[in-house]
């Protein structure tokens, strides 16, 4: 390894975000430090270092801070080019695809999966859920398009989009029993549905994923926390 | 593609589109030839249409018959793909200033141009005076970000412009429609001395004149979409 490299994760156990750096770092084979953030009392540390955003994950490398997800697994890759395997592909073209379909998950497949959990109302609800569905339709035919029978959409070894998707997992998991919804239905996902086991029984990847029935508890009592905001109005 | 050969290059773009801007000014920097395509949004095109089955927008980017989509995603696929031979580098060598960029190109994206592009959509004063404190302290931000990122030089890129020169010079036309359609400066010299500054240094470059179209026409389709708008809730 070359020079000093010190590696601080300031992070947060349920956040998705904090989770693809993580498993950035783990397919990467590097060592850090992990800081866990209180979010409703945040650290001068997280402040000082994101004071723009103020959120996790904030990874910290040699004093200076790296904030944003994509920007965190990107810059990993970069600056540890000879560290473990590649997350972005060597061939731009394939790289442009990787950071669409990357910029794709966190702006409308996301943006519809919070949609749907603000949703009032039934109808509310049953639409958000279609257009959730859809963006996840438009995934599946990513990997099928993309990935060419490739069992990631990295190819035959996880990659970025991978782990942009993968950070996402445990919450899908906790969903299903939060909202009685399977995004990723092996009736109607399979590849997805079989590329999100494939992924996450990974040696890399699985100590790194959290606790499902963590999330949904976690998950049941920010719902608590929400539906006692909107009772106050 | 390593060759860095134009072959066939095809833009798909809009003639006030700044995201499209991005990606023709990136060519510029570049000095590379292409063939632009003009879209008419309202009646998009076969080939944009099978270009971007995903969100149907422009820019695409069409080279050797393979689309690029996502003004990002392409800019960077353009400086990867013609780099060396003397050409100028748009993203920084640097990992670390790389993510820097990268950081402010996002938020530029995520918070900036929604907070603006607010102001424009607004139908209520109250609305529009929400949007307009959300662009200002955006534009607090960027200012902040400049002084940082710039180190005393006259672009975010240093001595030529680089990629977050591109991400944020695009909206001046906007900006400067903006000023005629609201009276309202989104970059004000006395609060955003830096940017104003950069704003005036990065109109004057070649990208930029060659690219930028004249505020009114940004007018002149603001009001189409508003007449288009409106005809849809009649």
């Amino acid at each position: 390894m070359a020079g000093s490299n010190d590696l601080k994760l300031l992070g947060m156990w349920a956040s998705p975000f904090v989770l693809r750096v993580k498993l950035a770092l783990s397919l990467k084979g590097l060592s850090y430090e992990y800081v866990e953030e209180d979010l409703r009392t945040k650290s001068e540390l997280l402040l000082k270092s994101n004071p723009v955003h103020k959120k996790v994950p904030v990874l910290i490398h040699n004093g200076k801070p790296v904030c944003e997800s994509s920007v965190i697994l990107q810059y990993i890759d970069e600056a540890f080019a000879g560290t473990g395997p590649s997350l972005l592909p060597v061939d731009p073209y394939e790289r442009a695809m990787a950071r669409f379909w990357a910029a794709y998950i966190d702006d409308k497949m996301m943006a519809a999966w919070n949609q749907a959990s603000k949703a009032k109302t039934e109808e509310e609800k049953a639409e958000a859920m279609k257009q959730s569905f859809a963006t996840v339709e438009t995934l599946e035919g990513a990997l099928r398009d993309c990935g060419k029978g490739k069992p990631f959409f990295g190819g035959e070894d996880v990659g970025y989009v991978d782990v942009v998707l993968g950070g996402l997992l445990g919450w899908i998991r906790a969903n299903d029993e939060l909202q009685g919804v399977k995004p990723f239905d092996p009736e109607r996902t399979p590849l997805l549905a079989a590329w999100a086991e494939r992924f996450w029984s990974l040696e890399a990847v699985e100590p790194q994923m959290p606790d499902v029935s963590k999330l949904v508890e976690f998950g049941k009592m920010l719902q608590a926390r929400q539906a006692a905001a909107g009772e106050g109005n | 593609m390593a060759d860095g050969k134009e072959g066939d290059l095809k833009l798909l773009g809009m003639h006030v589109s700044p995201f499209a801007h991005r990606v023709s000014m990136a060519l510029g920097v570049k000095g590379v030839r292409y063939e632009y395509i003009e879209e008419d949004l309202f009646h998009k095109s076969e080939l944009l249409l099978s270009s971007n089955p995903v969100h149907k927008k422009v820019p695409v980017l069409i080279h050797d018959g393979r689309p690029i989509c996502e003004s990002l995603a392409i800019v960077e696929y353009v400086d990867e793909v013609w780099s060396g031979d003397g050409r100028p580098a748009i993203l920084p060598a640097d990992p670390y200033e790389r993510a820097i960029a990268r950081f402010w190109a996002s938020y530029i994206d995520d918070k900036f141009f929604p907070a603006w592009l607010g102001i424009m959509r607004a139908t209520t004063e109250e609305a529009r005076g929400e949007k307009v404190k959300e662009t200002q302290d955006a534009v607090q931000n960027l200012e902040k970000a400049f002084s940082e990122i710039a180190g005393g030089k006259g672009f975010f890129g240093g001595d030529t412009v680089g990629y977050l020169d591109l991400a944020l010079g695009c909206f001046l036309p906007w900006f400067g429609a903006m000023r005629m359609m609201f009276g309202l400066e989104v970059i004000e010299a006395a609060t955003a001395p830096l940017l104003a500054g950069w704003a005036e240094r990065f109109g004057e470059t070649a990208v930029a004149k060659e690219v930028l179209p004249e505020p009114e026409k940004a007018v002149a389709y603001a009001k189409k979409l508003q007449a288009y708008r409106a005809s849809l809730n009649k």
